[in-house]
């Protein structure tokens, strides 16, 4: 039994989140710095060129591009896509009917698999502008099982990075605001809305790992661990993106600060392949609740 | 990640297992009573005879020197038996990992044996009546005499005190300290001349609280537990332990969540909307889970030569409002019946205990941020 992560996991987790500080989370180059490191192909096989490597060490990577709101499909590209041969390209996928960063993306896939031709994608308004959607105007295929898995949790993955980050940009902000001459940190009411966004983080990062470790390990449970850890990630994440925005006060509540890129995005991705009912009531199901 | 156990492991589990089926009690009284406590106190000794009672520790103290694996994996199996509550936990679980860091070799082999076999059986005396939340508020005196020291003052809250026979406690030694300076980990015998134990009802009414009364109560220099006026930091590396780790381990949560399953499941009539408890029951399951992962990532880190950390705040709150939800919604499954004296009302009531003892989680909250965040103290 051993619950943590390898030095060499920790090792390239680490790299891949030293770059993302250094880089811009919208930049093109971005992209092709990650591709470069492998990120995309962890999955893919030696032998076709890849990393050959599990889920155990994408989904620390996959928390890190969450944790800087990395605007690229890199879950629907590393954990979903490469495993069915297209690691060299960017992939965009549909959930339900509408498909984030078609736009920017070399292939559009269906959940079953199938490729969907970009004409039958329409330009829609997106809420996280650095996430744009594009809507399918007819139904499509049920995407399969083992798609809606990988892409949930990657998601979660993500999602906790999300909240990692926007816990941190708090805590930060809190030492440094003062008002009735003190830091605003230094009251308990803020205090605890903190306490309590590290206990829902800290508590779901371990269900986030044990399902990267159930996929990796082919478990009959894989679906109900990654289940448990999308409707765990979707909800601590969105009370943190919460919290978060309570204490920032009205700063918080502008596009000239960066808290509003997390925050949009983990509205968005809280709900994406499945939101916390969705996967609350598949738990259910399969503990014969 | 490695989530699978060694066949030395799985052949720990599979001898507990076959023990504690066949020999847990199902019709123990409550412990907070005084015939209850009695008969407790003689499963302990079978446990202990069994060697049972205290699996982690050394052979040469009853334990069978497990891991810490082994000691969740019996943990989980004696809650899966149904096993009671331990009413010698204070001992084993707070005072005992302290006599081990800081006892001197004479202490160890008076005190720990004997604690293991239930034959000594230890209370906590920390509260009092001014110091709650803000423990280091303690006025309980030590004062020197020759060999040894005279106690006065009052501690309260004490579980179980009025069945005890020991007390472990601090009290002021410096008279101009203040504050966590000055105090002293001291070992009480209950039966010293000059204590006196009164029992009182806890919210069930049973006599599971106790205060305790020192008055020139005299105990030798052998009672000191650490060093003397060293009393706080003595008495913090017990805390690590009940907030992190041992005391309520999650072996029984999820041991809890599965028996509120089977009674969703079994109940013919769901007490209001029925969707919502569903929900609920799914939710607890879920925290057990993630008690559990999280326990194991903590574990591994212990057992790589790291420590639990004020991170073990967080852990405490999340186990204490884990066990009232699990509980509140046995309750609304249960609707009309809950109100009848029962196991799930009798746990509920135990339940709300949880976010109060063992430091408040409002004092928890402030930790975490403090220690963890970094926030600012003031």
């Amino acid at each position: 039994m051993r619950f943590a992560l390898t030095t060499d996991q920790l090792a390239f987790r680490d790299a891949v989140r030293d770059l993302l500080a250094k880089e811009r989370y919208d930049d093109r180059a971005t992209w092709d710095a990650l591709v470069d490191m492998g990120v995309a192909s962890v999955l893919v096989p030696e032998s076709e060129g890849g990393l050959g490597l599990d889920e155990m060490t994408l989904v620390p990577i996959l928390e890190q591009t969450g944790y800087a709101a990395l605007a690229f499909p890199i879950v629907e590209t590393a954990m979903v896509a490469a495993p069915l041969g297209l690691a060299d390209r960017m992939v965009a996928l549909v959930d339900g009917q509408l498909a984030a960063w078609a736009d920017r993306a070399d292939v559009v896939l269906a959940g079953d698999g199938s490729e969907v031709r970009q004409d039958l994608l329409a330009p829609v308004e997106a809420v996280d502008r650095s996430r744009p959607v594009r809507r399918i105007g007819r139904p499509l295929p049920a995407p399969h099982g083992d798609t809606i898995d990988r892409a949930a949790l990657g998601t979660a993955a993500q999602l906790i990075g999300l909240g990692q980050a926007m816990l941190d940009l708090t805590v930060g902000y809190v030492k440094e605001r003062q008002q009735f001459g003190v830091p605003i940190g230094s009251f308990q009411a803020v205090k605890h809305h903190l306490a309590n966004a590290l206990k829902e983080l800290s508590f779901a990062r371990p269900a986030v790992y044990r399902a990267a470790y159930s996929v990796a390990t082919a478990s009959t449970d894989a679906s109900r661990d990654v289940s448990m850890a999308k409707a765990m990630a979707s909800d601590a994440a969105s009370f943190v993106g919460r919290v978060a925005l309570q204490c920032h006060g009205a700063i918080g509540y502008t596009v000239e600060y960066d808290l509003h890129l997390w925050l949009k995005r983990t509205w968005a991705l809280s709900r994406a392949w499945g939101d916390s009912s969705w996967h609350r009531d598949r738990v259910g199901r399969a503990i014969g609740v | 990640m490695d989530l699978t156990w060694s066949p030395d492991e799985d052949a720990f589990r599979a001898e507990a297992r076959s023990w504690l089926v066949a020999n847990v009690p199902h019709d123990l009284p409550s412990g907070d009573t005084r015939e209850g406590f009695a008969r407790h106190v003689e499963w302990e000794r079978l446990l202990y005879q069994n060697r049972w009672a205290v699996v982690s520790w050394p052979e040469q103290y009853g334990g069978r020197g497990a891991s810490l694996w082994e000691w969740l994996i019996f943990e989980e199996e004696y809650y899966r038996a149904g096993g009671p509550q331990r009413v010698t936990q204070n001992g084993i679980f707070l005072l005992a990992p302290t006599v081990f860091e800081f006892g001197t070799p004479e202490q160890q082999e008076r005190i720990l044996r004997r604690m293991a076999a239930a034959d000594e059986l230890w209370c906590q005396g920390w509260s009092e009546p001014n110091a709650g939340s803000d423990l280091a508020g303690i006025t309980s005196r030590s004062t020197k005499v020759d060999g040894g020291w005279v106690l006065n003052g009052q501690k309260t809250w004490t579980t179980r005190g009025a069945f005890c026979t020991h007390l472990f406690g601090l009290f002021r030694s410096d008279p101009d300290s203040e504050r966590h300076k000055g105090l002293t980990y001291l070992l009480v015998p209950l039966d010293t001349q000059g204590v006196t134990v009164r029992g009182f009802g806890r919210l069930d009414g049973d006599e599971g609280f106790a205060e305790v009364f020192f008055e020139d109560a005299f105990v030798p220099d052998g009672n000191v537990l650490g060093g003397v006026n060293d009393g706080w930091s003595v008495a913090m590396a017990t805390t690590g332990s009940e907030r992190g780790l041992t005391l309520r381990s999650p072996g029984r949560f999820l041991a809890a969540s599965a028996r509120l399953i089977e009674l969703y499941r079994s109940a013919t009539t769901v007490g209001g909307a029925v969707e919502s408890v569903r929900r609920r029951v799914i939710d607890t399951w879920m925290r057990a889970e993630a008690y559990q992962l999280f326990t194991l990532e903590t574990v591994t880190r212990l057992s790589e030569g790291g420590a639990v950390g004020a991170e073990s705040s967080i852990n405490k709150i999340w186990w204490s409002e884990l066990d009232v939800e699990l509980h509140e919604t046995a309750l609304d499954v249960l609707g009309p019946e809950a109100q009848l004296e029962g196991a799930w009302s009798k746990g509920y009531q135990f339940s709300l205990s949880g976010p109060i003892y063992a430091g408040t989680n409002e004092i928890q909250r402030n930790i975490a941020a403090e220690r963890v965040l970094g926030l600012p103290r003031r």
